[in-house]
């Protein structure tokens, strides 16, 4: 018989320990094709965020380090400029990147970082228990806002791939969304299209991926999705804001 | 070989792949896995078509999908 | 070819960890170190090697991480408010077993405090600074020869154990003039080679970077292992020089700048007939505890002399134990005390401690 979807060679064979239903093991899983599909697992370096993804060094087969919160750009910064044929890529959350890490991450675009970010956006903070996230969205309740997050008080969600994609150095940034086959697809190739940006030497490349966290907002996991494509999706919309090539095809 | 190779130990059984099967050929189980979940299995393999939509959106890297 | 040069302390350790293999470089601006990043970014490019000005403190200790991580011989360098933004990543370094050498060039605090010289980082670069159960290996060097060759060995000492070392300097010794004798570049070996992230090449296995350890026995392995080859370090590494200790009534104790000023006062003391030596300690961390014992025996007492109210007094009064009475002198703020009013507080000492 021949194979039609065989699980990543670049992932280590053990369970992950997210909860379940959480994508983060759909972009665990994007982010290892494209390794293999470039054949660089023996020149990538991996940098671990703090938050659900902690851990991600035990999912991956290749090196990796584990940063401090928010300054994993910061770190895959100092590997790149020490290997200069490395394959960097870093893979955060949104507390991690647009919050504690919001000036690591603008600044690692701005040099033009030859480094590949896999931002995981699901509108909370998973690890620390569903706490309200910078990208929470206005009136969705948390265990810090519990009566829903409010404008006046939080300000409003940040959009981070709209923000980059307004400097220079970030040769790629696209949104994409992990709650339907034909989103994952598209969102595989973003992440290709972001590896592929770095080995072109072309510059700084993120790939924001709307993601769930049925644990934290309370939802089955199926129901999580629709609630991310009824409520994320209009806030965020999907598409590529900036391109190597300079164009863009958001909403 | 089935067209759909489960691994059971690392199923966690939140039935993404049944949801998104276009047809519908995917169960979860009456019975529990190691871990304590359902385990998700091909409950009817011949309207199987192996379109590996299963595999590709499995959280768990959990499944594998052949064609005959 | 060793050469002799006119330096200004700031840049002879910016030239001496060029000499040393350092090829990295991550700093942001802070008077009055400046120099430092100012001379790498001219002469790192030059060797083949990276000065990156990162957006902030924060932010270049952490490029400091992944470049030790990936086995580059690096460093940055600051002064204490940049410092205390530099402790988390001091930290991780210290947690995932990194070699690098990190610049203090102490100015007055807290909070922005001044520009001038002090000595008031001592408890902070000594005693943690930041969270965990961690030392780093720290230098106070008192002359631009010294910082010359104090940095020359901090790389190779930060790579022997695989921990973060400090030198501790100070505005004074950073604007300073002096000639110096440069050691021949080395090159840069790979002590790395065994575990650094470059990439999992030729079949070898995933190598990690890391400092989590959520099991609690598995932290306390890991702790217990850095603190061995502190334990090491302390063994090995203890540095200081004693001057006029063996007839003295009263021993200074001063590190840095303080203590070549501690140098005059005690010439002068002797010179107005007060027998006065100096215990100069050049690691701070590890402390020259036993050598400071040791002059208890024989002294009647002892003057701790600092650009602080008190922090290296603290560790004086460790190592003697009560075996003598340890006095304290300390300007702060960016005041250097001033020879002639240590011999004065030594003269007193003297005379008092006789007296009894």
């Amino acid at each position: 018989m021949k194979q039609v979807y065989a699980v990543p060679k670049s992932l280590q064979p053990q369970a992950t320990h997210y909860c379940p239903g959480c994508t983060h093991g759909i972009a665990h899983k994007l982010v290892a094709e494209t390794i293999d599909e470039l054949g660089v697992r023996d020149r990538a370096i991996g940098v671990a965020p703090v938050g659900c993804a902690v851990f991600a060094y035990d999912y991956f087969d290749c090196d990796f380090q584990q940063a401090a919160h928010g300054r994993a750009p910061a770190v895959a910064t100092g590997i790149r400029r020490v290997v200069p044929d490395a394959v960097v890529f870093t893979y955060q959350g949104d507390g991690d990147l647009a919050s504690i890490g919001a000036a690591e991450i603008i600044h690692a675009a701005m040099r033009g970082e030859r480094i590949s970010v896999i931002f995981i956006n699901n509108a909370v903070y998973g690890m620390t228990g569903g706490q309200m996230a910078p990208t929470t969205l206005v009136g969705q309740k948390t265990t810090t806002s519990p009566a829903g997050r409010e404008l006046g008080h939080a300000g409003s969600p940040i959009r981070i791939a709209e923000m980059l994609a307004t400097i220079p150095g970030a040769a790629y940034v696209a949104r994409v969304s992990l709650s339907s086959p034909a989103n994952v697809a598209r969102a595989k190739k973003a992440i290709r299209k972001a590896f592929d940006t770095q080995l072109s030497g072309a510059g700084f490349s993120l790939v924001e991926c709307l993601s769930t966290c049925p644990t934290n907002w309370g939802m089955a996991p199926i129901e999580a999705m629709e609630w991310l494509e009824k409520n994320m999706i209009p806030y965020y919309p999907l598409g590529e804001f900036r391109t190597p090539e300079g164009g863009a095809s958001n909403g | 070989m089935s067209k759909v190779v489960f691994d059971e130990a690392k199923c966690k059984g939140c039935s993404i792949c049944v949801h998104f099967c276009p047809k519908k050929v995917i169960q979860m189980a009456d019975r529990i896995n190691a871990k304590g979940y359902h385990p998700a299995y091909l409950a009817d393999e011949g309207n199987c078509i192996s379109c590996g939509i299963c595999g590709r959106m499995c959280p768990d890297a959990a499944i594998e999908v052949f064609k005959p | 070819m060793a050469e002799r040069k006119l330096f200004k302390g700031n840049e002879a350790v910016a030239e001496a960890a060029v000499r040393a293999g350092c090829r990295f470089f991550f700093g942001y601006p802070i008077t009055p170190q400046n120099e430092i990043p100012e001379y790498m970014s001219r002469r790192l490019p030059e060797v083949g090697g990276v000065f990156l000005q990162a957006e902030s403190e924060i932010a270049a200790i952490n490029m400091v991480y992944g470049a030790a991580g990936a086995g580059g011989r690096v460093m940055t360098s600051s002064s204490s408010p940049g410092i205390s933004l530099k402790q988390e990543g001091i930290s991780y370094i210290a947690g995932a077993e990194l070699p690098c050498l990190i610049v203090n060039m102490v100015r007055g605090g807290p909070g922005l405090g001044g520009i001038q010289a002090a000595q008031s980082d001592y408890f902070q670069a000594v005693k943690g600074g930041g969270h965990g159960d961690y030392h780093c290996i720290v230098y106070t060097p008192s002359s631009v020869q010294e910082m010359v060759d104090l940095t020359m060995q901090a790389f190779d000492v930060a790579e022997r154990y695989r921990m973060p070392v400090m030198i501790l300097g100070d505005a004074v010794l950073g604007q300073m003039m002096e000639p110096v004798v440069l050691p021949d570049p080395r090159p840069t070996d790979a002590a790395s080679a065994g575990w650094a992230t470059t990439g999992a090449r030729d079949g070898r296995a995933p190598r990690l970077i890391n400092s989590i350890y959520l099991k609690p026995d598995e932290l306390f392995q890991h702790n217990l292992k850095l603190q061995a080859r502190f334990e090491q370090a302390k063994a090995a590494e203890v540095r200081y020089e004693a001057v006029n200790t063996d007839d003295a009534d009263v021993v200074l104790v001063a590190y840095g700048t303080t203590s070549r000023v501690c140098r005059s006062a005690m010439d002068r003391a002797r010179a107005a007939g007060v027998r006065v030596g100096l215990v100069r300690p050049i690691t701070v961390s590890p402390f020259p505890y036993q050598a400071i014992a040791d002059v208890a025996r024989t002294a009647r007492a002892l003057l701790t002399v600092e650009m602080s109210l008190g922090q290296m007094v603290e560790d004086v009064r460790l190592a003697v134990c009560g075996a003598a009475p340890v006095h304290f002198y300390g300007t702060t703020g960016g005041i250097v005390p001033t020879a002639s009013a240590i011999a004065e507080e030594a003269r007193k000492i003297a005379m008092a401690e006789v007296g009894k």
